[in-house]
């Protein structure tokens, strides 16, 4: 943790941590894309990644890891920030100097968390109680009916696009911030951060699509 | 102009202070700010009451001595003005003011609306500075070459007045765009490169001891900074740092 106690050096692995969730979240977006269009591909893909060695073994930890790390980061940076004015004013007007999104990363942030919570309940444990607990036979065409069968439920649809809204409006300030953090402002940064903000919304609205297309396609 | 301010009133610095209302009239819009103020402590003089205290020096925007939140911004809704410049033009007849000290816990009340900003010099001092010994061989400035783009950020960053706008607009009490101006200003210049390594990462560290919030780019500190001073300088010093630690 030495190098983790400058303010620098936590707002970079913070920047860090992100963006490797942002790259994490295209691939997820991709994959789920698929269900869309072709239920085999979308089962290959699952089963895949289900299965993969590197990816169970290897890539499955650190994402685990990158997420814990990077929610009690925000934590800790949200206590730390909020002691760093311990009186606050009585009038403070933030809508003047900044965006409502960059000033409430932390409660977009609290939302993803409880819809990560979720998400795990939802696929993720029932994924590792079949595989690894129940040790059921791998079955590689079971995915996207478990998918669809989710998307029954109008409330965890509602949850998920909900979810989704809040995600944008995190990556909305978080992704391009990113770059600022790690030191990259000039003008091709300029360019990426247009990028960024076509992404933030761009990924979020594409995972509001699918859930929506199997919740009114079955 | 006839306003009503709203303004904190703290005997000392371990007294509770709270907010206490003033009607005023009489106000022309040609006033500066600190002026209207004046005016407020002249009445209040005479009337026998204590007046408000509030930081001020040169009133032409160069010292970074006043300070001030109104109406929920540092120096004011204008921008590019520091307290001392700001007319009363830019309010209304009738308006209420809201006015406060900076709030940080590294900037702690030392009466009404004077706030400590010694944690500035004690940033400043931890390595703000080039040892260059000029007494009596002072060279030519032109000796060394410098490329004009490097030369006018340096001198942007320079123009940074320490007046704190920055740490008080910050929702995080960050003093990034502080310490990145006084960083960069030497960071930019060959003269700066010597100490390049433990300037930048004492300056943080003092940064951090004293109570400064974390910088999460809201970008606030650039929009009220009475000079302009840009967020190229906080990557700038980011990229520094980065660079500082990995050499060690
Ligand atoms: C799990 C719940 C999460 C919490 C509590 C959370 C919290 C936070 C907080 C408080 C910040 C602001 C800190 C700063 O800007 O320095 C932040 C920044 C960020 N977050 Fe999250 N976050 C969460 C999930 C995510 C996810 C899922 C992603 C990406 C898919 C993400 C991407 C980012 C990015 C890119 C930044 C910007 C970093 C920077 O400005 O340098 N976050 N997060
Ligand atoms: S960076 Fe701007 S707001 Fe901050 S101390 Fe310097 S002049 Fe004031
Ligand atoms: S009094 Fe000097 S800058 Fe305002």
């Amino acid at each position: 943790m030495g190098i983790i106690s400058s303010s620098i050096a936590r707002k970079v692995a913070m920047a860090l941590s992100g963006l490797f969730l942002v790259l994490f979240l295209g691939q997820h977006f991709t994959i789920n894309l698929t269900s869309t269009f072709s239920p085999e591909t979308f089962n290959e893909f699952s089963h895949f990644m289900g299965t993969n060695f590197l990816v169970q073994a290897i890539l499955q930890p650190v994402l685990i890891f990158g997420v814990i790390f990077h929610f009690v980061m925000g934590f800790i940076l949200e206590i730390r920030n909020r002691s760093a004015r311990q009186i606050s004013y009585v009038s403070y007007k933030g809508s003047a100097n900044s965006s409502w999104v960059s000033r409430n990363m932390i409660y977009s942030g609290i939302v993803i968390l409880a819809f990560l919570g979720l998400h795990f309940y939802d696929f993720w444990f029932p994924e590792i109680a079949y595989k690894y607990i129940e040790g059921n036979p791998a079955d590689a065409t079971r995915y996207y009916g478990e998918l669809v069968e989710k998307f029954h439920s109008p409330v965890r649809t509602g949850l998920y696009v909900l979810s989704f809204i809040f995600l944008a409006l995190h990556l909305y300030h978080g992704f391009a911030s990113s770059f600022q953090s790690v030191g990259f402002n000039n003008k091709y940064a300029t360019a990426l951060k247009k990028f960024a903000k076509v992404y933030a919304i761009a990924i979020p609205a594409g995972f509001i699509f699918i859930a929506l297309f199997h919740h009114f396609n079955h | 102009m006839k306003l009503t301010l709203k303004i904190w009133r703290q005997e000392n610095a371990k007294a509770k202070g709270a907010m206490k209302t003033y009607p005023i009239d009489g106000i022309e819009g040609d006033m500066s700010f600190l002026e209207m103020l004046d005016v407020l402590n002249e009445e209040l003089i005479n009337k026998g009451e204590v007046p408000v205290e509030f930081d001020h020096d040169c009133r032409e925007g160069i010292c970074g001595s006043c300070s001030l939140q109104i109406n929920g911004e540092p120096h004011g809704p204008d921008r590019l003005v520091t307290t001392c410049q700001l007319h009363m033009r830019k309010f209304n007849d009738g308006d209420t003011i809201v006015i406060e000290p900076f709030r940080a816990t590294a900037f702690p009340v030392v009466t009404d609306l004077i706030v400590d900003r010694t944690a500035f010099d004690r940033i400043q001092h931890a390595g703000g500075y080039i040892s260059v010994n000029t007494s009596g061989n002072t060279i030519d400035a032109n000796s060394i070459p410098v490329n004009k783009h490097d030369a006018d950020d340096s001198f942007n960053a320079a123009t940074c007045i320490g007046c704190g706008a920055c740490v008080a607009a910050c929702k995080n009490a960050s003093a990034m765009l502080f310490t990145s101006a006084k960083v960069s200003q030497y960071a930019l210049l060959p003269q700066g490169q010597v100490e390049a390594v433990e300037r930048v990462e004492n300056m943080v560290r003092q940064m951090d001891l004293e109570g400064f919030g974390n910088c999460t780019n809201t970008g606030a500190c650039e929009i009220e900074c009475p000079k302009g001073i840009s967020l190229e300088n906080i990557a700038r010093m980011n990229r520094e740092y980065l660079s500082a630690t990995s050499k060690g």
